[in-house]
C-alpha cells in the first residue's frame, strides 16, 4: 500500500467522520445516535491505524485498538444499558430546529478549514488536509451538546468532541507518545462510569434527565 | 560560636516566639498557666529585640542575612539597619510593657472565654510586626505584613460574639487587603523598574542600587503611600481604626495603635528615602496636606467621642497625621537640598512615633483597665473614679499630659521639634510653599490646643466628679484598683514619657544616624551642642529647651504651694459642695462628655453629620415642666456617606449585573465558552 493510497482511504476516514458528526447532529432517537457515535468510532479507530502505518509510529495501533475497544465496545455499550434502565430510548427534543443547526455546522465546518489554512501550508505531513475536519468534529460536538436538551445526548456530544480532538492529535502530529493516549483513554472510561452515576442522581433528583430542569439550582434573585 | 551581635539577639527573640509558640497546646487545659507562662516569654522576647535595636541604631552598620526556606529560588532576606533596629526599639518597647500588662489583664478572661486563640495570635502578631521591619525583599516583607494583618484580625475578633466586632474585624480585613495589593503592586513596579530578571529585582538591595525614572518612581510612591495609608488610618482610609480598636481586648488595641500603625510610617519611610530615592516637590506637598486633614479632622472627631476607646483611635488618626507631616516637610526640604532641615523633620518623625507609642499604649492600657474594673466603654457611664483608682487615674494623666504636648512630658519634644521645622521653612524659595506652610503651622497649633481639650474631656469625664451611671460603681474591697501586672504595665511607658521627655538630647545623638544614613543631614552636633541638659536643634539662638529644669521647677512650684497650703492648718476647709441653692443636686446634672464638646460641636458642626433630637413627654401640668426630656445625638463620620457607601453601592449594583450572566441553562454556560473559543480562534489565526 502506497501512502498516497493510504492519504486517500484517511482522507475518505475523515470524510466519514464528518458525516456521523453531522448525523450526530440531526438524529433524533437514542439508539440512533447511539449507533452513530460507535461508527464514528470505528472510522476514528480505522483512521488511527493508517496513521499509524504511514508514519511508522507502531505505538498508534495500541491507540487504534484502545479506540476500538472503547469508543466501539464498551461506552456504547454502557450508554445503551443507561438508556434501557433509564427508559429513555423515545425521541430527543431539541432547542433549535435541524435545518437551522445543520446551517451552523456548515458555517462551523467553512470557519474550520479558514482557520487550518496557514497551518496546512506549512505542514509536510500526509494528514494535514484532515486537520480541518478534526477541528470541525470537535465544534460540531461542542454545538450539539448546546443545542441538545437531554443529558445523555450531551454526554454523547462531550464523547464526539473528544473524538474530535483525537483526530486532531493523529492528524496534525501523528499522535500523541502513548503514554498520554493511554491516560486519555482511561479517562474517557472513567468519565463514561461518573456519567453513570450522575445520571441515576440527576433522575433522582428532578424526575427527569432534561437539563433545563437544573434551571432551579440557580441562586434566587 | 556565633559572636554576639544585635541580629544574634534579635534572631534569639523571634525563636523565643517560636518556643511560646510551642508552649501553648501543653497549657491550653490550663488557662491561668498559660497566662502565667506565654505572657511573661513574650515579654523576655520583646525586652531583647529592645536590646537588639537599641544595639544596632548605636553601632549605626546593617547587618543582613540570606535564609534560604520558604520558595525554590526565592530565600529570604533579612536586615537590621539602623532605621529597622529603631522601629524594632519602638515595636519592642510597648510589647515588653503591653507583655506585662496582659499577663494582669488576661486574668479577667479566665473562666469566661479560652485565651488560647488570644494568646497565640498575640504572639503571632508581635513576631509579624518584628519580621515586617527585618525583611529586606519585597516576598518577605508582604508574608510579614500579611501574618501581621491575618493575626490581628483574628485579635479584633476575640469576642466574636458580638456582631459590631465581626463587622469592625471584617471592615479591617477589608481595607487592610486593599492596601496590601496597593503595596505589592508598588513592589512590583519597582522590581520592574530595575530591570533584572525573575524574582531577584524583588530585593530592597536591587531596588537601592537602581536610580528610578520619574515617571516610575511616582507610579510606585503613590501606589505605597495608598497602601500605607490604609494601615496607617490617614483620612480618608481611617474608618476601619474606629470599629476594630474599641472591638479588639485593650492589650491588642495598645498594640495596634500603638506601633502596628508605625509599621506602616516605617513602610513609608522606607519605600520612599531608601528605595526610591527620588523627592519632587509635590510629593511632599501632598503629604504634608493629607497629614494636615488627617491631623485637624481625627483629633475633631476624636472630641465628638463618648466611647474612650473609639476617642483614643480618632486620637491615633491625628497622631499619624502629625507624623505624616513631618514626612511632607522631610521631603520637601530634601527636593531642596537642605539636608540639615530634612534630617530636623525626620528626627521629629521619629521622635513623635516613639513617643505616641509609649503614650498612646499608656492611654490604651488606662482604657484597658476602665474596662476591666467598670466594664463599660461610655465614659457618660464612669466619673469620680480618681477616688477608687489612684494608680489608674494618676498614670492616665501622665499620658494625657503626654499626648496633650505639654511639658516635660515626651509629647511636647516632638510636636516642638515639628513647630521648629515649619518655622525655619520660609528659607525655601516657592510662593506655594510660603503659603501652604504657615497655614500648616496654624493648623497644627490648632491641633495641639484641641488634642488638649480632648483629653481634658477624656481625663474630666471618666476619673473627676462624681460617678455617673445608673447603678452603683462595682466596687470590691473599697475600691476598683487593677491588679500589680496591669499597674507596671501601665507604670513603665509613663517612665518612658517622662524620661523622653528630658532626656532629648541623649536620644536624639542615638538616632542621628539613622536620618544621616536617609537624607544625608545630622542635627545631634547643634542639637546637643550645650550638654545633655538643653535641646537647640538648629542653633542656640533661635530655640533651646530644657525638660529637665521645666520639672524641676514644676517640682519646686508644687512644694511651695503644697508647704504654703499644709503649713497653717486652717488653710484648707472642707465644707459641702455648693448646690447653688437647689438642694437636690444629684450625679446626673455634672457636665458630662456631650455638653463638654458642646461649644465644638458647634463651630464645627459642619464637619460631621449630626442629627441631634429633644423629645419632651408627659407634659402634664405645662410644657415648660415636662416629666421626662428625651436627648438623642448621633454623630457620624462624613466620609462614610461621601466615599464608602457610593463605592460599596456601585460595586453591589455592577455584580448584580454581573449575576445576569448567570442563568442556570447549561446550555447559555456552553454557548459562552462556545463563542469564547471562536472569537479565541480567529484573533489568534
Amino acid at each position: 500500500m502506497s501512502i498516497n493510497l493510504a492519504a486517500q482511504i484517511n482522507s475518505i476516514m475523515a470524510a466519514l467522520i464528518l458525516l456521523t458528526a453531522f448525523g450526530l447532529l440531526v438524529q433524533r432517537r437514542m439508539y440512533g445516535l447511539l449507533h452513530l457515535f460507535a461508527w464514528q468510532g470505528l472510522f476514528l479507530s480505522v483512521s488511527t491505524a493508517i496513521v499509524g502505518y504511514v508514519s511508522g509510529a507502531h505505538h498508534l495501533y495500541i491507540s487504534s485498538i484502545l479506540t476500538l475497544a472503547l469508543k466501539v465496545v464498551l461506552i456504547p455499550y454502557i450508554l445503551h444499558f443507561l438508556i434501557r434502565q433509564l427508559h429513555i430510548h423515545k425521541e430527543v427534543e431539541q432547542l433549535v430546529n435541524v435545518p437551522t443547526t445543520m446551517l451552523i455546522g456548515i458555517a462551523l465546518v467553512i470557519f474550520s478549514y479558514y482557520l487550518t489554512a496557514p497551518i496546512r501550508e506549512l505542514s509536510t505531513l500526509v494528514t494535514r488536509s484532515t486537520l480541518a475536519v478534526a477541528l470541525a468534529t470537535v465544534m460540531l460536538g461542542l454545538l450539539m451538546m448546546i443545542t441538545r436538551r437531554h443529558a445523555v445526548t450531551q454526554i454523547i456530544g462531550f464523547l464526539a468532541l473528544e473524538n474530535g480532538l483525537f483526530f486532531a492529535a493523529t492528524s496534525a502530529t501523528y499522535g500523541m507518545p502513548l503514554v498520554v493516549e493511554l491516560g486519555v483513554a482511561l479517562d474517557i472510561l472513567i468519565a463514561a462510569f461518573i456519567f453513570g452515576i450522575f445520571f441515576f442522581q440527576i433522575r433522582t433528583t428532578f424526575d427527569s434527565l432534561d437539563v433545563e430542569q437544573m434551571t432551579k439550582l440557580k441562586e434566587e434573585d | 560560636m556565633m559572636t554576639l551581635s544585635p541580629f544574634v539577639l534579635v534572631s534569639l527573640s523571634i525563636l523565643i516566639i517560636a518556643f511560646t509558640l510551642i508552649l501553648v497546646p501543653l497549657f491550653a487545659r490550663h488557662q491561668k498557666i498559660l497566662i502565667y507562662v506565654s505572657f511573661p516569654l513574650m515579654a523576655i522576647s520583646s525586652a531583647i529585640a529592645v536590646i537588639a535595636g537599641i544595639w544596632s541604631v548605636a553601632v549605626g552598620i546593617p547587618e543582613s542575612t540570606i535564609l534560604s526556606i520558604g520558595l525554590p529560588d526565592l530565600p529570604f532576606h533579612l536586615r537590621l539597619d539602623p532605621l529597622s533596629g529603631f522601629f524594632l526599639t519602638v515595636i519592642g518597647l510597648l510589647s515588653f510593657f503591653v507583655s506585662i500588662y496582659s499577663t494582669g489583664y488576661c486574668k479577667g478572661y479566665a473562666g469566661k472565654r479560652s485565651v488560647t486563640h488570644l494568646v497565640i495570635f498575640y504572639s503571632l502578631f508581635i513576631a509579624g510586626m518584628f519580621l515586617v521591619v527585618l525583611s529586606d525583599d519585597a516576598f518577605f516583607f508582604l508574608i510579614s505584613w500579611e501574618l501581621m494583618a491575618i493575626a490581628s484580625y483574628f485579635l479584633v475578633m476575640f469576642e466574636d460574639e458580638l456582631i459590631e466586632n465581626r463587622r469592625a474585624a471584617f471592615l479591617y480585613l477589608v481595607v487592610a487587603h486593599i492596601g496590601a495589593i496597593a503595596i505589592l503592586l508598588s513592589f512590583g513596579v519597582l522590581a520592574g523598574a530595575t530591570g533584572l530578571e525573575g524574582f531577584s529585582g524583588y530585593t530592597f538591595d536591587a531596588m537601592r542600587q537602581t536610580e528610578f525614572p520619574l515617571k516610575w518612581a511616582t507610579v510606585a510612591f503613590l501606589l505605597a503611600f495608598f497602601g500605607f495609608s490604609a494601615k496607617a488610618g490617614v483620612i480618608p482610609l481611617h474608618v476601619w481604626l474606629p470599629e476594630a480598636h474599641p472591638a479588639a481586648p485593650s492589650n491588642v488595641s495598645a498594640l495596634m495603635s500603638g506601633v502596628m500603625l508605625k509599621t506602616a510610617i516605617y513602610g513609608i519611610i522606607r519605600v520612599t528615602f531608601d528605595l526610591i530615592k527620588v523627592f519632587p516637590l509635590w510629593w511632599g506637598a501632598m503629604v504634608l496636606v493629607l497629614g494636615l486633614i488627617t491631623a485637624i479632622m481625627g483629633i475633631l472627631y476624636a472630641i465628638m467621642q463618648n466611647d474612650i476607646k473609639r476617642m483614643l483611635a480618632y486620637s491615633s488618626v491625628e497622631n499619624i497625621g502629625v507624623i505624616l507631616i513631618g514626612i511632607g516637610l522631610a521631603i520637601i526640604f530634601t527636593s531642596f537640598h537642605i539636608p540639615v532641615l530634612a534630617a530636623l523633620s525626620l528626627t521629629a518623625v521619629f521622635y513623635h512615633s516613639i513617643n505616641h507609642a509609649m503614650f498612646k499604649g499608656l492611654l490604651f492600657m488606662g482604657a484597658g483597665a476602665l474596662l476591666h474594673a467598670t466594664h463599660k466603654k461610655n465614659m457618660d457611664e464612669m466619673g469620680g473614679l480618681i477616688h477608687y483608682m489612684p494608680w489608674t487615674s494618676t498614670l492616665f494623666l501622665i499620658g494625657s499630659i503626654s499626648i496633650s504636648a505639654l511639658p516635660p512630658f515626651n509629647g511636647f519634644i516632638s510636636e516642638w521639634l515639628i513647630f521648629q521645622a515649619f518655622l525655619l521653612s520660609p528659607s525655601l524659595n516657592s510662593p506655594l510653599l510660603n503659603l501652604l506652610i504657615p497655614m500648616g503651622a496654624a493648623l497644627l497649633a490648632l491641633t495641639a490646643a484641641l488634642v488638649a481639650a480632648c483629653f481634658v474631656k477624656g481625663f474630666g469625664i471618666a476619673f473627676l466628679g462624681h460617678w455617673r451611671g445608673l447603678h452603683n460603681p462595682p466596687l470590691h474591697r473599697g475600691g476598683l484598683e487593677v491588679n500589680w501586672p496591669m499597674r507596671i504595665g501601665m507604670l513603665l511607658p509613663a517612665l518612658m514619657c517622662l524620661i523622653l521627655g528630658i532626656l532629648p538630647t541623649m536620644v536624639i545623638e542615638w538616632m542621628d544616624k539613622i536620618s544621616d544614613e536617609l537624607v544625608g543631614g545630622k542635627i545631634a552636633t547643634t542639637a546637643g551642642a550645650f550638654g545633655w541638659l538643653w535641646l537647640t536643634p538648629v542653633a542656640h539662638e533661635r530655640a533651646s529647651y530644657s525638660g529637665a529644669i521645666v520639672l524641676l521647677w514644676i517640682i519646686v512650684v508644687v512644694m511651695l504651694v503644697y508647704i504654703l497650703l499644709h503649713s497653717r492648718k486652717t488653710a484648707i476647709h472642707r465644707v459641702p459642695l455648693w448646690d447653688c441653692g437647689f438642694e437636690k443636686i444629684t450625679p446626673r446634672m455634672q457636665y458630662n462628655a456631650n455638653s463638654f464638646s458642646m461649644p465644638i460641636r458647634r463651630i464645627f458642626g459642619f464637619l460631621f453629620n449630626i442629627r441631634e433630637q429633644v423629645r419632651l413627654s408627659n407634659a402634664t401640668l405645662h410644657p415648660s415642666f415636662p416629666n421626662r426630656l428625651y436627648y438623642r445625638l448621633r454623630i457620624r463620620d462624613r466620609f462614610w456617606g461621601w466615599i464608602y457607601k457610593p463605592i460599596s453601592e456601585s460595586s453591589y449594583w455592577i455584580s448584580r449585573k454581573f449575576g445576569r450572566l448567570q442563568q442556570g441553562y447549561i446550555h447559555v454556560y456552553l454557548i459562552y465558552s462556545f463563542i469564547t473559543i471562536i472569537i479565541l480562534l480567529v484573533f489568534a489565526r
